[in-house]
């Protein structure tokens, strides 16, 4: 009964003959990685605005609203001053070790932040996704930005943090936009993969919070990992902490920022590490992401 | 079938007399792989990360065969309805044409990317309709300056704004026939090559229903193909002229809409 369909276009041709005379393509093809990244270039608005939809969107039921980007950063801060500040008196061989701690928090809260809506990008957003067509990758990008969005606010009120706890302002805060940057890439990239993984596993979204957990204790957030590296007897071991990613931005930014913080590796080195895991991750969880483009509907 | 190929309505677009194909399904085969349904122990964390190292598959996936083997070619100005009972695969069969599915057999070939409207469409709840709809344009692909044209027009085709200013509200606060007002005149607004509506007609009151039914024909008339799925014959006959009628994954029948409807009633038992 279809036949008559191709009947009438002339005898003899198939359909898939048909859709070539016609220059008709095939359905949910995946674009080439090239096209791919100028039809994403292409959507930057959506994602842009689609970043700022979300952001307001989780403030839309706070009275105070968008001032809690500010006051969030602010009232963690304050917690953990008050715990390891005034009741602990924490100091750890640190000198500014309230400054320390909130640089290692608020850069962590970055990459945390990033991983956990990155996992569920593409899976919380299935209803959008089937309804609309736009490279997915805008999806695991919007969180990145939006996460960016709120790591700039923390940053305004780290600036004051550091410059009341008596740190000086010198030349080398200039190294803190650069570091932000590579850490935004590699945030971006990781995104882009857990979205695909998350895709498929959605049990992922259960098992994130132990991983970031551990994370954030082998990163030395709320301590030096010298203690690590104290109780490792292996090398490979002790540089495999001292390779940790969001270690490497952690003590970037402290040291950017903080006068006498202490440092795992030589700046060098660790600003070898940074641009590595950047375009690694970077490059790495964007073509991951890009060849399972065709099956984000599927859920 | 022979009226299918002789009296070809004025609406379809030809070049030399031929007509010209939008969409071409190919023995089109879809299926689902459905997780879970299983036993509490196969989804836990431990089981998923076991799954993760050893990739092997969820003891408890099943596969439901879909659509098998469905094959017609849509011309350039047709509006094609899809009917079948419950089930038939007409959903999954949008789907898979706006690319959103991938088929396991067979190919789907398009003339540029066809657009699903379906009335599960969720955009953002906590943002308001306007927010919404300068979203949905620029997730279509519009430049910022053709968004702020648009959205005005979106909301006043919505009729939002009937009962107060609820274009402002965030979303959350709309009743469904509201949102999917709303949702239906955000895919609209831009000139489709192919578009594929998914119950969405369904949703509306009366007067909404006449004016949604006057945008799908001003979207045929911008040499667009349309494909509507609906359980309402009656909006299957004012609209479309073709109808493709669906029955467990298999095309049953396919041809001008009145003998379709007529054979689907008698199938049906009457209304």
């Amino acid at each position: 009964m279809a036949n008559t369909a191709v009947a009438d276009t002339g005898p003899g041709l198939s359909q898939a003959q048909l859709a070539a005379r016609y220059g008709l393509s095939v359905a949910g093809k995946r674009p080439t990685l090239a096209a791919y990244t100028r039809q994403l270039w292409s959507y930057r608005h959506f994602i842009a605005a689609y970043a700022n939809a979300k952001v307001l969107a989780s403030y839309s039921t706070a009275r105070l609203g968008r001032i809690w980007q500010v006051l969030t950063p602010l009232t963690n801060a304050a917690v953990y001053y008050l715990i390891f500040g005034v009741i602990l008196g924490t100091r750890n061989g640190v000198p500014n070790f309230i400054a320390y701690l909130c640089v290692g928090l608020f850069v962590y809260n970055f990459t945390s932040a990033a991983v956990s809506g990155g996992v569920q990008a593409v899976s919380g957003q299935l209803g959008l996704i089937r309804a609309l067509h736009f490279p997915r990758a805008c999806l695991p990008l919007a969180v990145t930005l939006t996460q960016f969005q709120h790591l700039l606010s923390a940053m305004v009120v780290l600036v004051g943090i550091v410059l009341v706890t008596g740190e000086p302002l010198t030349v080398e805060w200039l190294l803190v936009p650069p570091a932000i940057l590579l850490q935004s890439i590699f945030n971006a990239g990781l995104a882009l993969g857990l979205a695909r993984l998350g895709a498929k596993m959605t049990d992922l979204k259960q098992l994130m919070p132990f991983v970031l957990r551990t994370w954030m204790y082998g990163s030395g957030v709320l301590y030096s990992v010298d203690k690590f590296t104290e109780n490792l007897d292996n090398p490979i071991l002790v540089n495999l902490v001292h390779a940790n990613p969001l270690l490497v931005y952690i003590e970037l930014i402290r040291h950017a920022l903080l006068e006498d913080s202490p440092l795992t590796s030589a700046a060098p080195t660790l600003w070898l590490y940074a641009v590595g895991w950047a375009l690694l991750v970077g490059v790495g969880g964007y073509i991951y992401f890009w060849r399972g483009e065709q099956e984000y509907g599927r859920g | 079938m022979a009226e299918l190929t002789n009296t070809v309505p004025a609406s379809v677009a030809t070049i030399n007399g031929e007509r010209i194909p939008t969409v071409i399904v190919d023995d089109v085969h879809v299926i689902y792989r459905v997780h879970g349904a299983g036993t509490a122990g196969a989804n836990s964390p431990a089981s998923a990360l076991k799954r993760l190292v050893s990739r092997a598959p969820a003891p408890t996936v099943r596969e439901v065969h879909a659509v098998k083997g469905v094959t017609f070619t849509a011309y350039r100005g047709e509006a094609i309805g899809l009917i079948g009972s419950n089930g038939s695969g007409k959903s999954t069969l949008l789907r898979t044409i706006a690319g959103l599915l991938p088929t396991n057999k067979g190919a789907v070939y398009t003339q540029g990317q066809p657009s699903l409207l379906g009335v599960n469409a969720a955009l953002l709840n906590d943002l308001s309709g306007e927010r919404n709809a300068a979203l949905g344009c620029l997730a279509m692909g519009m430049t910022p300056e053709q968004v702020k044209q648009k959205v005005p027009e979106i909301i006043e085709f919505s009729g939002i704004n009937e009962r107060g200013d609820f274009g402002s509200l965030p979303m959350r606060t709309y009743s469904s026939g509201m949102s999917a007002r709303l949702r239906f005149a955000i895919s609209s607004a831009k000139n489709h090559d192919v578009l594929l509506i998914d119950e969405a007609l369904a949703t509306g009151d009366r007067r909404f229903r006449r004016r949604s039914e006057q945008r799908v024909r001003e979207l045929r008339a911008g040499a667009g193909t349309v494909f509507l799925v609906s359980h309402q014959i009656g909006t299957i006959r004012e609209t479309c002229e073709r109808t493709i009628w669906l029955e467990s994954g298999v095309i049953r029948m396919d041809g001008p809409t009145p003998e379709v409807v007529e054979a689907y009633e008698a199938f049906m038992g009457g209304k």
